[in-house]
């Protein structure tokens, strides 16, 4: 039966998802438990996802990278990978979008050969490091320091919660080069076997196959030729960052929330109560009726909001607004599928079971659900 | 070295759609993706020509996908005459396809994952008046020659041809690569020679349901797996299942 797909529909990009999701049925969705076992995903992952290009889009071909920017490929490259039913995996094996970005649209050419080229080979890997002990939503007042000293700069303080911050072998770290405010910010790409850098693993409630780190700058020295584009320039770098981060984790969620839909629907056509499947209850039916309807609303605006990105438009307000919705959405579909799975859903392994852990970083990174109604009800004048 | 692989288009094994009771095949009007066992034929064909030399696809249906894992170029026959061939009937088309392409060898998969005929392949080679290897587990080139490990039931023979040739290659000999972003903006630009069978010198009455020399009779649901015998282990289990297999002659 010819289906009629969506009028963003595109032969390309529809080639390069499927890919995507032969790679993510073949090669993820396997391991995805036992990756969340061993606190980490496996190196040769890099390499592989680099060679399919899962890393280039909006990179420059010169390095590796797509030679375009196509939010709606994106969309449907990260809601392939999310079948795997593991968030913790993408943010681990894609940390390279948030740490390499900056330098792609601010850096000199050499800093992206020398950090962009490799990262996008699969040859090494890229943190963003903004969070710090003291508080994450208020990035105009991060404290960790960077002193210029003759061709160097010296770092000193400490960010948390950094993905990929134990294994990452180039840190985007903001620090303050100037006085207090936004306009103090600079962006600095700090190496990972610089002197003085200290790493210790956190210990979390999801996202487990991805390795989160607390680093400690204890006069790391770091070559002025590392800084990202302007000095005080970091906190705007830092604002454009977000908003592709916050679309891409929307994007997420929304696919995360449709895995829980499937995996109730499956098990409630299945299960037998007082006779028949659950799926015959009412009850149940709406349940699942409720996740479709949310779902499905929350993907055409993420299309329709990735298309706009495409056409050059900058919808700031509604891609916060986007991603409070997805994350709620993602939320109550993870909580009701977990209701219809019953016991099976606490048991660890199961795909909801990791999904309802997943749920509060997607709602609380990248700026946490107050913080995008704030920026929304700013931007939006309201 | 030039080396041709044969492809066909398949219905997703996972949601094959229905068949149609006229003519007794799959209807073939779902979404089409490469069948998995030719892509083995297509990335061995890619190692052993490793940027030195030119890998031709040759489909009758359009195949962007090996384009895009780096086939160089691909022969595309399209005719609607095509309908209904039987195994005999596509390997002549195929046939006449590859000798436009004048290769050094040509792969193909053991057989396809609708029609399981496993028969296209010595046809072609045949019709081609080339040897054929089947059930390739290992291929080799070198000096104008082929050296292949041939599946066996006890394990292989190996078997070295002049070339050219035809070679069959059996699923898991390699590991196929998956189409890259780049590989998929490269195809677009790769030349595809679209012909129909009057360019390949066939008769329309020779292939397609008027060319048919095979007719499927009827079809049937397979039927229903029975239930097994479950073998409780008291320390002996080994030994049953030894003597069960041996009854079935797998051992
Ligand atoms: C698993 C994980 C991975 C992460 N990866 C990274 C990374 O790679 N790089 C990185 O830099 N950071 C990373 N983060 C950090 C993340 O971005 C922050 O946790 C987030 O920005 C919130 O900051 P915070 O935790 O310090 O909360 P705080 O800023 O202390 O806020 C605490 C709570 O108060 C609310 N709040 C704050 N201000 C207001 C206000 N004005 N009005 C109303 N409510 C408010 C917030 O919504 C939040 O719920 C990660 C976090 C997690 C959990």
């Amino acid at each position: 039966m010819a289906t009629v797909s969506s009028p963003y529909a595109d032969p390309d990009r529809e080639a390069f998802v499927d890919t995507v999701r032969q790679f993510t049925e073949r090669e993820l969705a396997p391991n995805v438990h036992q990756w969340d076992l061993d606190g980490e995903i496996p190196i040769h992952l890099y390499k592989e996802a680099a060679a399919i290009g899962i890393f280039g889009d909006g990179f420059e071909a010169a390095y590796g990278g797509h030679g375009q920017r196509d939010a709606l490929l994106r969309m449907g490259m990260l809601q392939a990978l999310a079948m795997a039913g593991s968030g913790g995996l993408i943010a681990s094996l894609l940390s390279n979008y948030i740490g390499l970005s900056p330098i792609q649209r601010f850096g000199t050419a050499e800093l992206k050969a020398r950090v962009i080229a490799p990262c996008l080979a699969g040859d090494a890997i890229s943190a963003l490091a903004i969070t710090e002990p003291g508080g994450g939503s208020d990035v105009a007042r991060i404290t960790t320091v960077a002193k210029r000293e003759g061709d160097d700069f010296v770092v000193n303080g400490s960010k948390t919660f950094i993905t990929s911050g134990m294994r990452a072998n180039f840190i985007t770290t903001a620090v303050r080069t100037g006085g207090e405010g936004p306009a103090g910010i600079s962006m600095l790409v700090v190496d990972g076997d610089s002197a003085g850098l200290g790493r210790t693993k956190l210990d979390k409630m999801g996202w487990l196959a991805s390795d989160t780190a607390t680093l400690y700058f204890d006069d790391v020295r770091v070559p002025a030729t590392n800084l990202v584009g302007e000095e005080g320039a970091g906190f705007s770098m830092i604002v454009n960052n977000f908003n592709a981060e916050r679309i891409d984790m929307a994007a997420q969620s929304i696919a995360f929330s449709r895995l829980c839909f499937d995996e109730a629907l499956a098990y409630a056509r299945d299960r037998q109560t007082f006779g028949k499947p659950l799926a015959h209850h009412q009850v149940i039916r709406h349940k699942l009726v409720e996740m479709d309807r949310t779902i499905r609303a929350n993907q055409a605006w993420c299309e329709l909001l990735s298309w706009r990105l495409n056409q050059g438009d900058d919808p700031v307000a509604e891609i916060a607004e986007l991603k409070v919705a997805a994350t709620l959405g993602f939320e109550f579909c993870a909580r009701e599928a977990a209701q219809i799975l019953g016991g099976a859903s606490y048991l660890r392994g199961d795909t909801v079971e990791r999904l309802y852990r997943e749920v509060r970083v997607q709602a609380i990174g990248g700026g946490s659900e107050e913080i995008m109604r704030d920026l929304a009800s700013r931007q939006l004048g309201i | 070295m030039k080396v041709v692989v044969c492809v066909k288009q398949i219905p997703d094994p996972a949601d094959p759609g229905e068949i149609d009771p006229s003519t007794k095949t799959l209807k073939r009007d779902v979404k089409l993706i490469l069948d998995e066992s030719d892509s083995y034929g297509v990335e061995m064909a890619l190692q052993l020509v490793d940027g030195d030399g030119e890998v031709v696809l040759v489909s009758m249906a359009p195949n962007n996908e090996v384009l895009a894992m780096g086939a160089d170029s691909a022969i595309l026959v399209s005719d609607e005459a095509l309908a209904g061939s039987d195994a005999l009937g596509t390997a002549k088309v195929l046939a006449a396809a590859i000798k436009r392409a004048e290769p050094d060898l040509v792969l193909a998969a053991t057989e396809s994952s609708d029609g399981y005929t496993g028969t296209v392949p010595e046809q072609v080679a045949e019709l081609l008046g080339m040897p054929s290897v089947t059930f390739a587990k290992e291929v080799a080139v070198a000096d104008g020659t082929v050296a292949v490990k041939r599946q066996t039931e006890a394990g292989y023979d190996d078997v070295t041809c002049p070339l050219p040739c035809l070679v069959s290659v059996t699923a898991g000999v390699v590991e196929p690569r998956y189409p890259s972003f780049k590989g998929i903006m490269a195809a677009k630009s790769k030349p595809v020679d679209e012909v129909g069978i009057a360019d390949l010198g066939i008769d329309a009455g020779a292939v397609g349901w008027a060319g048919g020399g095979q007719e499927i009779v009827a079809i049937e649901p397979a039927p229903a797996r029975e239930a097994g015998e479950i073998v409780e282990d008291e320390g002996d289990a080994y030994e049953r299942i030894v003597s069960f297999l041996e009854e079935l002659k797998v051992i």
